[in-house]
């Protein structure tokens, strides 16, 4: 037995040709979004992952640091190193802003890391260009993606900070590329007042007499002084002994600290379950428009493809062709535009997916699974011309 | 007679029911041997399709037999299960306009009913080139449809008709859409092959030209048929 629908479609090749590669740069859209949502993921994952930490230190009832703001005193490290299972621990701040070169700006997450050696937690895990930050003030370490070069001054707050080292695919869990700064700076940047702020609460304080005795010379400058200095982090990044277990040493944390500790699989969750969790609606809303508008195109293209041969569907009938063969004849059509549309979707997908400003992760398990879903879209959107195709009456050959 | 061939006896059709009933065939009696051609004649409305779609098994006749070779088709209910494979192996069909499959080349248009029938490709393509070897268009055996003439077409839907050697083909209107020359070819080679394949062949038309060709034709009106000699005029 020949392929009738094989026949068929390279008698009418232009037609699959062009609808399937109308259908397949819809389907390159579909994939594209699943890659955004992926890409999305995956930002929140390399940022947990390049932070280096197992645990995280939070102001006690909150989503902090990346999903919630979170403030905690600076010298709260020192105590959480003393407990038992705490291999290593360092502040980190993190703040979203915009970060000017010259008379251009750059929306990144600003990272204040301590000062230390490569692979505290926090730090930059490897830089493709230049060296890491080895003065306590005015350094950065970029993410190429901001376009900044080595020896560029940036320009965060009041304070210049010159480019030392580049690094790669560090960016926020919204994408934005990471800054990382020195952390006494970046306290600075996330607290400090500005000048004539600090002016007027140097002058209410002066006017309360609680604060300005005569007689105690030394408080009203105490008092100003722990007003205007930065003894806030957003966060404690925790690395702990392999030996122990990362909730066991989280709970000491929460018992004895009375903060909120958050390991690697509840931030992961904060991250991918919360702070994405609206856009990954939003997405997952476009790819079910996304499949209804493929469905559309392609019960519309076998529907007018199938109208168009109701006289050779008749005359098949007629001289005996089951209606198995003419059912199969049409949902093989059907399976080739799928395939035809997923074949240039995925190309179209792997070239375009590189050009969009944030990251974009195709994954295999999104592509077959995209696969099968049009192979089942193609199915449900040639019932309509299956239908019309049965009911096609071999009589009508023969005609009045 | 009811050797081979085609018999009818009886045969009525009622479209629909109640106050709204069409009796299509009142009355159709028809004998057609193995290697006849005989015309089918009538008025519009005198039910010529109605009968051939009986005979193609399309639609139900209400009462009446039909008996085609030796088996027993119809009577007052279809004797055979498969009717899908009856017009397939016993029953070859032509009509007026030449309904090829424009996506199959003139060879698998012709091949594809014995290949339907379960024969393999190669045999069913060797069955179709004989035929269109015999019917004199073996040349355009790999053309697609649309690039014959109405003539050629015409012939590779006779070959199709014929291919699977069934005992009887229901021609309509065949030679309609034909000038004479041609017509009268088309009835030449439905007479050659009625003989060489032993195939009874019924031929609807109102075709003038062709009418004096038949030695017998039957006559319908009102759905009823009668028999009557034709002039049975030799063929060029
Ligand atoms: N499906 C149907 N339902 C009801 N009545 C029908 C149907 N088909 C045909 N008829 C009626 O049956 C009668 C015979 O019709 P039929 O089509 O067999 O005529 P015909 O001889 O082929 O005519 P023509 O030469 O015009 O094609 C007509 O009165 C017609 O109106
Ligand atoms: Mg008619």
């Amino acid at each position: 037995m020949i392929s009738l629908a094989g026949r068929d479609i390279l008698h009418a090749w232009g037609k699959f040709i062009f609808t399937g590669i109308g259908l397949g740069l819809l389907i390159g859209v579909t994939l594209t979004m699943a890659g955004v949502y992926r890409g999305m993921v995956d930002d929140g994952k390399v940022l947990l992952d390049n932070s280096n930490a197992d645990l995280w230190v939070v102001q006690k009832d909150t989503l902090g640091p990346y999903a919630e703001s979170s403030s905690i005193p600076d010298d709260l490290w020192r105590s959480i190193l003393t407990l038992p299972g705490v291999a290593e621990t360092a502040n980190a701040t993190y703040l979203t802003m915009q970060v000017g070169k010259g008379d251009k700006d750059v929306r990144a997450m600003v990272v204040g890391i301590t000062p230390g050696a490569p692979g505290t937690p926090g730090w930059p895990p490897q830089l493709i260009a230049g060296r890491q930050i080895t003065r306590g003030h005015y350094e950065a370490v970029v993410d190429i993606t901001t376009d900044f070069q080595l020896g560029d001054v940036l320009k965060i707050r009041r304070n210049h900070y010159t480019v030392v080292g580049l690094t790669r695919r560090m960016v926020s869990s919204s994408g934005d590329p990471i800054v990382f700064i020195p952390i006494k700076d970046a306290q600075e940047a996330q607290f400090l007042k500005d000048n004539d702020a600090i002016l007027m609460q140097r002058r209410r304080t002066e006017a309360n007499s609680t604060f300005n005795r005569p007689g105690v010379p030394g408080l009203l400058d105490a008092v100003i002084a722990s007003h205007t200095s930065n003894r806030f982090v957003n966060t404690v990044l925790v690395r702990i002994h392999p030996e122990f277990a990362p909730d066991e040493v989280a709970e000491l944390i929460r018992r004895w600290k009375r903060l909120t500790v958050y390991d690697r699989a509840q931030m992961e969750e904060i991250l991918v379950g919360k702070l994405i969790a609206t856009s990954a609606k939003q997405i997952g809303m476009f790819l079910v428009i996304l499949a209804i508008v493929c469905g559309a195109i392609v019960a519309f293209i076998i529907y007018t493809l199938t109208m168009d041969k109701i006289r050779e569907i008749a005359v098949l009938k007629l001289i005996g062709t089951s209606n198995r063969t003419i059912v199969s004849m049409i949902l093989q059509q059907s399976l080739v535009l799928g395939v035809i549309g997923f074949v240039v979707g995925k190309i179209t997908a792997t070239f375009a997916a590189p050009m969009f400003p944030k990251y974009v992760l195709l994954v295999l398990v999104d592509s077959i699974a995209g696969f099968f879903s049009i192979l089942a879209i193609c199915v449900l959107s040639s019932i309509v011309a299956i239908r019309m195709a049965l009911k096609i009456d071999p009589a009508e050959a023969i005609g009045g | 007679m009811a050797d081979k061939g085609i018999l009818i006896k009886s045969l009525s059709k009622r479209y629909g029911g109640g106050e709204t009933a069409v009796l299509a065939l009142k009355d159709v009696n028809m004998r057609v041997s193995p290697g006849e051609v005989v015309g089918l004649i009538g008025p519009s409305g005198s039910g010529k399709s109605t009968l051939l779609k009986c005979l193609g098994a399309v639609i139900d006749p209400t009462t009446g037999s039909m008996v085609l070779g030796e088996e027993v088709i119809f009577d007052n209910e279809w004797k055979v299960r498969d009717l899908r494979a009856l017009r397939r192996d016993k029953i070859g069909f032509v009509f007026q306009a030449p309904y090829l499959i424009p996506f199959l080349d003139v060879t698998d248009n012709v091949a594809l009913l014995p290949m339907l029938a379960g024969v393999s490709n190669s045999e069913a393509r060797k069955r179709a080139l004989t035929l269109l070897t015999a019917l004199d268009v073996q040349h355009r055996a790999k053309a697609m449809p649309a690039q014959l003439s109405g003539g050629e077409q015409q012939r590779v839907a006779i070959a199709r008709g014929l291919v699977n050697h069934p005992p009887v083909i229901l021609a309509d209107e065949p030679t309609a859409p034909l000038d004479s020359v041609r017509a009268m070819t088309v009835i030449r080679i439905l007479n050659d092959m009625a003989k060489r394949f032993d195939t009874a062949v019924i031929v609807v038309t109102h075709d003038e030209k062709i009418i004096p060709t038949f030695k017998r034709i039957y006559h319908i009106r009102d759905g009823v048929t009668y028999e009557e000699a034709g002039e049975g005029r030799p063929l060029h």
